[in-house]
């Protein structure tokens, strides 16, 4: 077996079973804490409402924390929105993900590509740079935090290694050079394989967090 | 306000940049082996773990953010006060022993088991420089409740036997006396009847029967009686039959601030009790603010069913009042600028009530730049205030206060805490600034159109 066929097939999708498994696991393993009755007189019986409306508030912060926090909220918009358009806006993702799926839509433009990608490598190398030299990150960073910064920026490193072709055109489904292609996949598994375990999991866990507070916070009338 | 601790004696000889790095300064409550303090830490923290504060634990990315919403950060550019920071040690002993994968980092050693002596580093971080004042639940990108966490982790901390001193002698006082500053029953009987005699005000007492059973906080008892009086004149005003009860006036719940449940318990029940034994169909609760938090929101929890009255702050009471037409106000025609108590307003969400009073009262209204749930705390909520060692430290952060009250140029200033009120009366006298914090209850009770 080619490491390219073991990059599209048991590599692929042991990973995606462990993704799926573990991030199923880690939530049961939250969903079965206790949860005691609240008896005290609801200010507002609208909680789940509150929760959907704490998902969505939560999107940018308070007019008056704004100042202080206007960079790293930037920089976090633009190398998340540049992830998703260079995961799900580029042809040969978008071919790869019908070859699994059966689904496919337009591709971005190739200049919208690379103002993507430029963001993603701007944006993480920015990240990088803040948890090495602000305080209060330098403080709070363990392993996790470098190790997904690591497991995020690996497969765009690996992914740069393998455009070959004009970024608008279709790539064949067996790529000319298939070692760097079987590193870009792998690349992208180990972050599927991280993902359950560390703080990636904020993609599935910051709608939970933020529905809990929602809801308790709109049983009291507090502000979102 | 400070008293010197005898056995951590402040050092006022030697040259100031002599001083490289003071010893860690905690305090520890009896004398037992670390493993057992340990444990006891452990147990008590894990026992309240349920699936909110499991959520929460889970999802922190690190982004410091809440540092900004932080006023004990944001005064002093100190990376420890960040506020997901001072759950470190409850963080990792959650990852380690409760989360999904606890297995995983146990037997991987990928987290290490938290020591006392992190515990004890860490008395100065869930205590002294935290007053649960809840802003950094509002800066979250994830909206993790930093705030309920800590009241969480000093769960554990008490369990363990590592409480602030001071804090925990109050508390101790206030399980053993029936009130941390001494207004014990008998003291409060004749403090109520000196009160009544000295004021000409009916302040009735023990009533078999009341639609409304009034409480105070020993704050306001022992520093502040004017509140006792001014409640009693808009009680009357308003015509309704209340009582006060020997068996159930003390709102103040040091169980609460401290972290010792079964404390917080016992002064939670007493008030339950009374207002059940007179049949209110209210409980009012006093210019206090934990008080609004341990008996609105956890009291039924407490009691284990729906409370049989209703439980309002006095700023509800009186706004209720002022919109039911029960209390008519003559209009003030001044500024005024508002301070609101982070445990009524962005906490208990009932920031609207007190500018209700205030439109009736007819103040020009000005707000603070951060004002209603996004206010900044007055630094002394949370126990703080009764910790001396953390002074230097509150009046750091109080500094954000003033500038943002002097800002306004308003010449009333007021809020409706207690514990507020003494934290500014002693920022005031520190600061020997020029502005003096009122009441909005005795504004009110100043303020009764006949």
């Amino acid at each position: 077996m080619e490491l390219l066929d073991f990059a599209r097939g048991p590599a692929l999708w042991s990973s995606l079973a462990i993704c799926v498994l573990g991030v199923a696991w880690r939530l049961w393993g939250i969903f079965r804490r206790p949860v005691k009755p609240d008896w005290s007189e609801p200010r507002s019986a609208a909680t789940a409402a509150g929760a959907l409306r704490m998902i969505v508030r939560r999107m940018w912060h308070h007019e008056t924390f704004r100042r202080r926090t206007f960079l790293s909220s930037f920089n976090a918009y633009a190398y998340h929105i540049g992830l998703a358009i260079v995961v799900f806006g580029f042809l040969p993702h978008i071919a790869f993900i019908q070859r699994l799926t059966g689904l496919s839509w337009p591709a971005v433009p190739g200049w919208l590509f690379i103002v993507a990608v430029g963001a993603v490598f701007v944006g993480l190398g920015w990240v990088l740079i803040a948890r090495l030299t602000n305080p209060v990150l330098k403080l709070l960073s363990n392993f996790d935090d470098y190790f997904s910064w690591f497991v995020t920026i690996l497969p765009m490193i690996t992914g740069m290694a393998v455009i070959s072709l004009a970024l608008d055109q279709p790539y064949p489904a067996r790529p000319l050079n298939p070692v760097p292609v079987a590193i870009h996949l792998l690349s992208l598994e180990l972050l599927l394989v991280w993902l359950p375990f560390g703080k990636l999991s904020h993609a599935f866990l910051a709608f939970v967090s933020r529905g809990y507070t929602g809801a308790a916070f709109t049983r009291k009338g507090a502000e979102l | 306000m400070s008293d010197i601790d005898a056995r951590h004696p402040v050092d006022l000889e030697s040259k100031r940049f002599s001083i490289k790095k003071p010893e860690v300064r905690y305090d520890k409550q009896g004398e037992r082996p670390d493993a057992e303090r340990l444990g006891a830490a452990m147990t008590a923290f894990a026992k309240d773990m349920g699936r909110a504060a499991a959520v929460y634990m889970e999802s922190c990315i690190h982004c410091g953010n809440c540092a900004e919403a932080c006023h004990f950060y944001v005064q002093t550019g100190d990376p420890k006060y960040t506020p997901i920071w001072k759950l470190e040690p409850f963080k990792q002993a959650y990852k380690r022993e409760v989360g999904p994968f606890a297995w995983l980092y146990r037997a991987l050693n990928l987290k290490h088991a938290v020591t006392v002596e992190q515990l004890e580093e860490w008395q100065h971080l869930l205590y002294d420089s935290c007053t649960v004042c809840g802003r950094c639940s509002m800066i979250c990108p994830m909206g993790i409740d930093i705030a309920s966490l800590i009241s969480q982790a000093r769960h554990g901390m008490f369990a363990a036997g590592l409480v602030p001193h001071e804090l925990w002698a109050v508390a101790e006082r206030g399980h053993r006396e029936g009130s941390p500053l001494g207004a014990t029953p008998k003291v409060f009987k004749e403090r109520i009847e000196w009160l009544a005699d000295d004021y000409e005000v009916e302040m009735p007492l023990d009533r078999p029967e009341a639609e409304v059973l009034v409480t105070f906080s020993s704050i306001e008892i022992m520093k502040y009686p004017e509140s006792l009086v001014a409640t009693a004149k808009i009680l009357k005003h308003a015509g309704y039959a209340w009582t006060l009860s020997t068996k159930g006036y003390e709102a103040t719940n040091f169980g609460l601030l401290s972290g010792n449940a079964a404390w917080q318990r016992d002064m939670t029940l007493k008030l339950i009790d009374a207002a059940v034994a007179c049949k209110a169909k209210v409980l009012v609760l006093p210019e206090c603010g934990h008080a609004y938090t341990a008996l609105r929101w956890m009291g039924a929890n407490v009691y284990g069913r729906p409370l049989p009255f209703r439980v309002l702050h006095i700023s509800e009471f009186l706004a209720e009042g002022v919109q039911n037409g029960r209390i008519r106000l003559n209009r003030v025609p001044k500024s005024l600028t508002f301070h609101d108590p982070c445990q009524v307003s962005r906490r208990g969400g009932a920031t609207g009530a007190p500018r209700v009073v205030l439109q009736a009262l007819g103040v020009e209204l000005r707000e603070t730049r951060d004002h209603g749930s996004l206010n900044w705390c007055c630094g002394g909520g949370g126990g703080v205030v009764t910790i001396h060692r953390a002074d230097e430290l509150r009046y750091k952060a109080f500094e954000v206060k003033m500038r943002q009250l002097d800002a306004t140029g308003a010449e009333l200033t007021v809020t409706s805490c207690a514990n507020c009120r003494q934290t500014f009366d002693d920022g005031q006298a520190h600061f020997k600034w020029d502005r003096t914090m009122g009441s909005l209850l005795e504004l009110v009770a100043e303020n009764l159109r006949d």
